[in-house]
């Protein structure tokens, strides 16, 4: 059975509702506290929302120093699937393990809606088993998700495919309607939008169920290359 | 120390923005060019203020600033 990490920092919310989603895939969702120094035998990690050290000083900027960090660059290091969902997708950026920040959102409201993205690339952990072009409806619930980069790397993530998710009609001011990207070996992905509260359909949408059942078969195929 | 944390001047600032906006309508017209960042104040046990000031950038480059949209400004008080 695949099993996931899924990280628990204090403050994070998501948790149970991304063990939940992954389980009802048929995995095997572990919590790991962020003060663990190793992650354990996963095959994947979840870097949940929430507020993770109550957000002090700036989303993810205490969260990167957590002691699991150290094992969590080593497991993206070594080409394991991470996804960074809202608040977890903040870290990744804090950490130097996804580029960009995410800022506060234009208009300065917290967003708190369902929106539509499209599915811009399937070269990604996240979106291996989507199609290109798919539109999903998908719940985001953040203050800080406006992603902002420079011309430059801006440049680089459209020139190598990197940019995983954009919205259809951009809710927060991010560059480029950017909703999620993935680093440059595409193992790491970081998105606002939450897959996991749209992968039932009790909760009004399942749209997130593909991008869920990527990160397992992500997970998987590396499950097979590390035991062989 | 003084630590004055502020965006990039390339990066957009809505919280300036909005507070901008808001200034006519009190009677602050003549107001403009409004940006909002923070402060942050300490003490060092150095041994000079070359020092300090070394490691207190050191610290801003490593946490107290996201140098993808903050720039800081330090003064030795």
């Amino acid at each position: 059975m695949t099993a996931v990490g899924v990280v628990l920092f204090p403050g994070s919310n998501c948790e149970h509702d991304v063990a939940e989603a992954l389980g009802a895939l048929g995995a095997e969702a572990r919590i790991v506290w962020h003060g663990e120094n190793q992650l354990g035998d996963v095959d994947a990690v979840v870097l949940p929302g929430g507020f993770a050290h109550g957000d002090y000083l700036r989303p993810g900027a205490i969260a990167r120093f957590s002691p699991i960090m150290s094992a969590l660059s080593e497991f993206a290091a070594a080409g394991g699937p991470v996804v960074g969902i809202c608040n977890g997708f903040q870290v990744l950026t804090e950490a130097g393990l996804l580029p960009g920040a995410l800022q506060k959102n234009r208009g300065l409201r917290f967003l708190c809606t369902t929106v539509t993205v499209r599915v811009e690339t399937i070269q990604s952990s996240l979106t291996i088993a989507a199609k290109s072009g798919t539109l999903l409806r998908l719940p985001i619930n953040h203050f800080e998700g406006n992603f902002t980069c420079d011309a430059g790397t801006l440049a680089e993530l459209r020139a190598d495919d990197r940019v995983v998710l954009r919205y259809v009609e951009n809710p927060n001011g991010s560059v480029d309607a950017i909703a999620g990207v993935c680093s440059a070996e595409r193992n790491v992905v970081g998105l606002m939008p939450h897959p996991e509260r749209a992968s039932d359909p009790l909760v009004g949408s399942e749209d997130g169920r593909v991008l869920l059942r990527s990160l397992l078969q992500s997970a998987g195929m590396r499950a097979v290359t590390v035991g062989s | 120390m003084l630590v004055e944390v502020r965006l990039r001047p390339d990066v957009a600032d809505p919280q300036g923005a909005t507070i901008e906006r808001a200034l006519p309508a009190l009677g602050f017209a003549a107001v403009e060019g409004v940006r909002v960042g923070k402060a942050i104040r300490f003490t060092v046990d150095a041994p000079d203020e070359a020092s300090a000031r070394s490691d207190v950038e050191e610290l801003c480059r490593r946490f107290l600033t996201n140098p993808v949209i903050e720039d800081v400004e330090i003064t030795v008080s």
